[in-house]
């Protein structure tokens, strides 16, 4: 039975809502039930923002318990590991290698961690690495960075890759379909193979 | 009828159009603004309308209802404190001419809220019905549900959400809408004119509507018992039914729809029909005080069951294991936090550093700017409910007299000023003060996602109307002293200000630029600083802009975060950030 519990962790702004948006629908196309949970408000405003998707035969609580979910997808690195212990201990975790710098970094108040890989990986879940951006500026569209990612952990799920192309028809504008599927699919292989190409 | 995907306050939406509502009204506040977002965008049918707040909100609903039309009110918990007056009025005045749905979406773990009141009490309190329900699903036919008992029993109903209701999304079942009622008006001076004398019948009808209220509960769709083995028995509610289910799926459960009032032979019945009986809910005891009432005490309550913060799976599986509370879930200890700050180019940014570098006392308010108080600006000493900035700072003047009071700013929104700040800036200029205010006019309210409103001269459907004119109220009202500045001019913000600080009387300052985020298309290229010039002195992090760090003791700034509102390069001294990129 098709089933998973996946967690989004970046920052505020980064548009982790479509992503999650776009899984939902993938994963209804499938007659399965679904939940998500998100916050809004202030965290919105640069904060650390989580979202949850889950999908099943039947789902009760919109929200994962802690050190159970089986995937988490990090936009950005230090929300990835910042989330890592809610993830399964045999589980994955996606990392888009991508700094942001909280106010506290900024202002010269504490340091970004220069190590992130080193801790994910001794956190013992499997860790999958990919530069959306670098993949995204290859395509020419600098926006299609979230597909990117959500290709990478559409790899890692139970669904029909056809449920996931479909739902992003839904979701994104006929002008840019091209260019996103191709996004979604470069996103995959990496997901795949555990490799981005130099 | 199709399934969607749908948000709790998505869902609610779909519900008052399936009801036959044709007026909605409310005052954007994190959890519930999508509600009315979701009808002006879906529902062209239902008049809607952002009102200036949520009293007004709800008076504009009770009008509705007068007309014989199906009204909807939605507001975050704290707003129905501001409609609490019309709230208890209403429940005398009754709703059997066009049902009054009233939305209070609660905010347990203030995600976005000052506090996390459980607004169940508010049923009890006012005498009123309250659903709650457990998915989005539920909201959507609570809604409905709200509608049909509000008319037949005469009566606004409250439908309590909370955050993990209102923002998650599941699967909705459609359904057709009914159709809306035909508008009548009928003088009624007894039940619509609540003197002392005709209040005094209102109440004896309200009592009795609680006792049918309760009644009806015995049997109705919206309280369901759900018979598993019966060694433990769990009464619950809202979202907290759906975390009980994930823990402990062998266990029978009452879930209670209609969470006041609790009716007292179906309680009754499960706790006897199990061996142990439990209360697992959020917040505070309140299904358990009325069990109490009733005299049936469970096992196990708010004893094991946490009392702060919301509940999720684990904290519901450790509660009834006996186990210590998790409250927070772990995270790595070794790492920098990500506090919510303001956005690069904010317009706030330039009062608040000017207030920071005069060391200015500053009563704050309540949106984006509060964020105002974080380090580095520091420059906010209190926030307590909207429009509060205002008459804290009177009464602090009054405390610490005039000399403090020279270095003394109410900070406060547009939005929120017209909520409920312009009735303190009358209070303060009809009690003599002196208070220096500052209305931070970003065009828009921001906070929940840049909702219009009066200040914009945007209804919420985007309707062109009279702009209110900031400046010619304060005016009239009889401040004496009145600018407008652009808050990108460091300095003429600092003049104003210290004006401002001169002013024989009450003084207002409206610091005027739409939100960074609102006008993307007229941001500038980045700023970029010359590492020659640039002697690494840091003056510059003290704007708290997100775009700027240093690195090997040079500032830099972000090129993908920079707006290129030049705020930093005003406060250089050695004039090293620039306005074109370094080659």
């Amino acid at each position: 039975m098709k089933r998973a519990d996946v967690l989004i962790a970046g920052v505020g702004g980064q548009g982790i809502i479509l992503a999650s948006e776009i899984m939902a629908l993938a994963a209804m196309k499938e007659g399965l039930d679904v939940k998500k949970a998100e916050v809004h408000g202030m965290s919105q405003r640069g904060g650390s923002v989580v979202s949850t998707l889950r999908y099943a035969e039947k789902i009760h609580s919109p929200l994962i318990k802690s050190g159970t979910a089986d995937i988490l997808l990090g936009f950005e690195k230090l929300e990835a590991y910042r989330m890592a212990p809610a993830v399964r201990p045999d589980g994955v975790i996606i990392v888009n290698d991508q700094e942001i710098y909280p106010i506290t970094v900024a202002s010269g108040k504490a340091k970004y961690p220069e190590d992130l890989y080193e801790k994910l990986s001794a956190t013992g879940r499997k860790i999958i690495k990919i530069d959306a951006y670098k993949i995204a500026q290859e395509l020419g569209e600098l926006r299609a960075v979230n597909v990117v990612i959500l290709g990478a952990l559409a790899s890692q799920l139970d669904l029909a890759k056809e449920s996931w192309i479909e739902a992003i028809k839904e979701r994104v504008p006929a002008k840019a379909m091209e260019v996103n599927l191709q996004a979604f699919e470069r996103g995959w292989q990496v997901g795949k193979s555990g490799v981005q190409k130099k | 009828m199709p399934k969607v995907l749908l948000s709790g306050n998505e869902a609610v939406a779909r519900g008052a159009y399936e009801a036959g509502v044709r007026v909605a009204c409310a005052y954007p506040g994190t959890p519930s603004t999508e509600i009315l977002e979701t009808i002006a965008k879906e529902y062209p049918d239902i008049y809607c309308e952002w009102s200036v707040n949520e009293k007004v909100a709800l008076e504009v609903a009770m009008g509705a209802s007068f007309g014989g039309v199906r009204a909807l009110s939605a507001m975050k918990h704290v707003g129905l404190n501001v409609a609490a007056d019309p709230f208890f009025s209403l429940a005398y005045i009754g709703a059997a001419t066009g049902g009054i749905v009233v939305v209070s979406a609660d905010d347990p773990s203030m995600h976005s809220s000052q506090n996390e009141q459980d607004n169940r009490h508010y049923g009890r309190h006012a005498k009123v019905p309250v659903l709650e329900p457990a998915d989005s699903q539920e909201a959507k036919d609570f809604t409905v549900w709200a509608i049909k008992l509000s008319e037949q029993f005469d009566t606004p109903v409250l439908l309590r959400l909370t955050t993990r209701i209102s923002h998650s999304k599941s699967v909705v079942e459609l359904s057709e809408p009914t159709p809306p009622k035909t508008p009548t008006y009928e003088k009624n001076i007894t039940r619509r004119m609540i003197l002392p004398a005709f209040a005094r019948k209102l109440h004896i009808k309200v009592e009795e509507r609680l006792k049918k209220l309760a009644k009806w509960g015995e049997d109705c769709p919206v309280n369901v018992v759900e018979m598993r083995d019966k060694k433990i028995g769990i009464i619950t509610c809202g979202v907290t039914y759906q975390h009980v289910r994930e823990v402990a799926p062998e266990v029978s459960v009452l879930k209670l729809g209609m969470v006041y009032p609790i009716p007292p032979q179906l309680v009754k019945k499960f706790a006897d029909s199990v061996k142990e009986l439990h209360v697992v809910e959020e917040l505070d005891p309140f299904i358990e005080m009325e069990l109490n009432r009733l005299g049936i005490f469970p096992r196990k309550g708010k004893d094991v069951v946490p009392i702060l913060y919301e509940l999720n799976p684990e904290r519901v599986e450790s509660a009834l294991k006996g186990q210590p509370d998790p409250a927070e879930p772990p995270t790595p200890a070794d790492i920098p936090t990500r506090p919510a700050v303001l956005c690069p180019g904010c317009p706030h940014t330039g009062v608040f550093y000017n207030l920071h570098k005069m060391k200015a006392t500053v009563t704050g308010d309540i949106g984006c700017y509060t964020l105002g108080a974080l380090p580095p600006l520091s420059a906010m000493d209190t926030c307590v409910c909207m429009g509060a900035s205002v008459g804290n700072a009177l009464g602090l003047e009054k405390a610490m007299g005039n000399e403090f009071n020279k270095n003394l700013f109410a900070v406060i929104g547009e939005s929120t000023f017209i909520h409920s700040g312009i009735t303190g800036l009358i209070n303060s200029i009809y009690n003599l003060g002196h208070t220096n205010l500052v209305i931070l006019d970003n065009r828009t309210t921001a906070m929940t996602g840049h909702q219009p409103n009066p200040a914009t001269g945007r209804t919420i459907r985007g309707e062109p109307t009279h702009q209110l004119d900031l400046e010619a109220l304060a005016r009239v009202c009889g401040a004496k002293y009145v600018a407008v500045v652009d808050p990108y001019n460091l300095d003429a913000t600092r003049k104003a200000l210290e004006k401002a600080q001169a002013t024989d009387g009450v003084a207002v300052v409206i610091s005027r630029r739409p939100c960074v985020l609102l006008v993307r298309q007229e941001w500038k290229p980045a700023l970029s600083v010359d590492v020659d010039t640039c002697n690494g002195c840091r003056l510059c992090l003290q704007v708290g802009c997100p775009a700027i760090s240093m690195q090997d003791k040079k500032a830099v700034i972000d090129r993908v975060l920079c707006t290129g509102c030049g705020v930093c390069a005003q406060v250089c001294p050695e004039e090293a950030i620039l306005e074109k990129a370094v080659v």
